[in-house]
This record gives C-alpha cells, structure tokens and sequence, in this order.
C-alpha cells in the first residue's frame, strides 16, 4: 500500500465511473456513474493526506465537502429524475430531445 | 506508520473488491443488484480509508452509502424497468465511445500517479485523526463546516420546489401559467401563440 496504488486504484475506480456515466441509458444509472467517480475522487484526497506525511486535518476536511458534494447530487438528481418523469414519462436519456416543457 | 503485512493483504482484496464491484455495477442485469455492488464498492473504499487511519472517514462512508444506495434502490424499484434482472437486459448508448474514455482517463490518471513523484512520508507516529478532524470542523474550518451545512438546507428546499407537484399557479405537470394582468386576460410573462387551447386550467 503506497501512494501509488492508491493513486491508481482511485483512477480505476474514476475511469469505470466515467465508462458508466457516458455509456448509461437510464438516469440513475448514469448517477451511479457520477457516485463512482467521486468515490475514486475521495480516495485520492484521503490518500495524499495519509501520505503527506504531516496529519493535517485539511485533507480529510476535503473529503467531508466531496462526501456532502456527493449528497448533493442524489438528491438534486433524484428531484430531477422525479421532475422529468412527471412531465415526460421519461426515464432514459434516449427519452428527452428537448429539455423545455 | 509503517503499514504491516497485514495492512497490505487486506489492502489488495479490498482494492481488488472495490474494482471489481465497481465494474459489476454497469454489467448486471438488475438494476437493485448494481447499487448494491456500489454499495459494496462504497464500503471496500471505506475499509482502505481505515487502513490508511481515517477512521472517521471511513466509517462515516459505511453510513452515508448505506442510506444513499438503499434509497437509490428504491428509485430503482419505482422508475426503473426490469429492476429485479429477471430478463437480460442492457442499455448503453455510444459504448465504444464510453470505454475509450474510461480506459484513457485510467491511463492517463495512472500514468500521472507512477510518472509524479509525489511525497511518500507516512504520518507521524502520535497524530490522532478523528480528534485533530474535530478540532479542525469545530475550529479553523468553521465556516467551510457551516457552508456545507447551509448548501445542504438550500439542496433540500430545492429538492422540495423541484418534486412538488404543484407550482406556484398550478399543477406543474399540466404547465402552470401565471394570471393575467387583466381579468381573464393572458398569462402575463407568456409568449402569446401557446395561448389557444390552453385556457383549460387557467385560475382566473
């Protein structure tokens, strides 16, 4: 365990959240995709304070924003999946050609 | 800190679970299995965050990722179609387009993280994590503390605007429209061609 493998392992976990948000049809689907990646994102931010050899606090301060940054997303893309459905039926990206009402 | 044998066994499965999960999440069929294989991704994360002495972190993920993946389960089970994988099912748009973004944005991410030479110092030997954490949230941190705290309150008013059904001159889903500014005239604000037809739900 270095901060090398750590750094790789976030970039897997990144590049198969970038797979999933680009390649997703349904919505929660392509969140699920967007989680992945922020889930590689917090690993590197704890990663580099483990490794930065001073124990700042700061470094895991970052990780507490990327987590409510995380629910952040759920929720805001939970209400717009929930508002898109309501209006369109639509529950895959294929589904909407426009965005307006 | 000098990692033991141990910490580096359990290093291994938990990035190998962590990967392979996170893969498992976009090829099966069921939609509630793939939170639950991000759920599990989710927590062998948190696990290295223990092994590399974030143990607030780490089990706070445990927490949050449980509530969050159950309650994408049940948005599964509510919006989406064939969410307990009783047919085989796949549904991917542009996906050579998206694994060559995937694999290029892990090479180049790797390619940083072996080529950098970043610093490799462990932490020193009487640091107390979670008391320094607390000190820095309560302390120096205060106010990035307090605007995660009221980004979240704004993020639930408007989830709460969003969803609700009604809007502020109807129901959102017959598409509300504002009052005129004459009685029964038309909707103020409104471009004028949408109007025939759709004097139905007006509230004069």
């Amino acid at each position: 365990m270095t901060l090398t493998t750590l750094l790789i392992l976030a970039a897997a976990l990144i590049g198969i959240g970038l797979y999933g948000a680009l390649s997703q049809q349904s919505f929660v689907m392509l969140m699920m995709g967007l989680e992945l990646m922020l889930n590689g994102v917090m690993l590197a931010a704890v990663a580099f304070w483990a490794y930065s050899g001073t124990g700042a606090p700061e470094g895991q301060l970052l990780t507490i924003v990327v987590m409510a940054v995380m629910a952040i997303e759920m929720a805001l893309g939970f209400a717009l999946v929930v508002a898109v459905f309501r209006a369109k039926q639509a529950d895959t990206t294929e589904a909407l050609s426009e965005l307006k009402q | 800190m000098t990692p033991s044998l141990g910490t580096h066994i359990a290093f291994g499965v938990l990035a190998t679970f962590a990967v392979l999960t996170g893969w498992r999440v976009f090829c099966t069929d069921s939609m509630v299995r793939a939170s639950f294989f991000l759920l599990l991704s989710f927590i062998a994360v948190g696990g290295i965050m223990i092994l590399l002495t974030a143990e607030y972190l780490g089990v706070a993920m445990f927490f949050m990722m449980a509530v969050e993946m159950m309650v994408m389960a049940l948005f599964m089970v509510m919006f989406m179609m064939n969410p307990a994988g009783l047919n085989p099912m796949k549904m991917v748009h542009q996906e050579r387009v998206a694994i060559a973004a995937g694999v290029i944005a892990f090479i180049v991410l790797s390619a940083v993280a072996v080529l950098s030479d970043f610093p490799d110092a462990p932490l020193p030997a009487e640091h107390a994590p979670v008391i320094s954490l607390g000190r820095e949230l309560l302390g120096d941190s205060m106010l990035v503390f307090e605007t995660a705290g009221v980004v979240l309150l704004t993020t639930m008013v408007g989830v709460v605007v969003l969803s609700s059904r009604r809007g502020r001159y109807g129901r959102a889903d017959e598409g509300s429209m504002p009052p005129g500014l004459m009685p029964g005239g038309e909707p103020a604000g409104q471009p004028s061609e949408e109007e025939e037809g759709e004097h139905t739900h007006h509230h004069h």
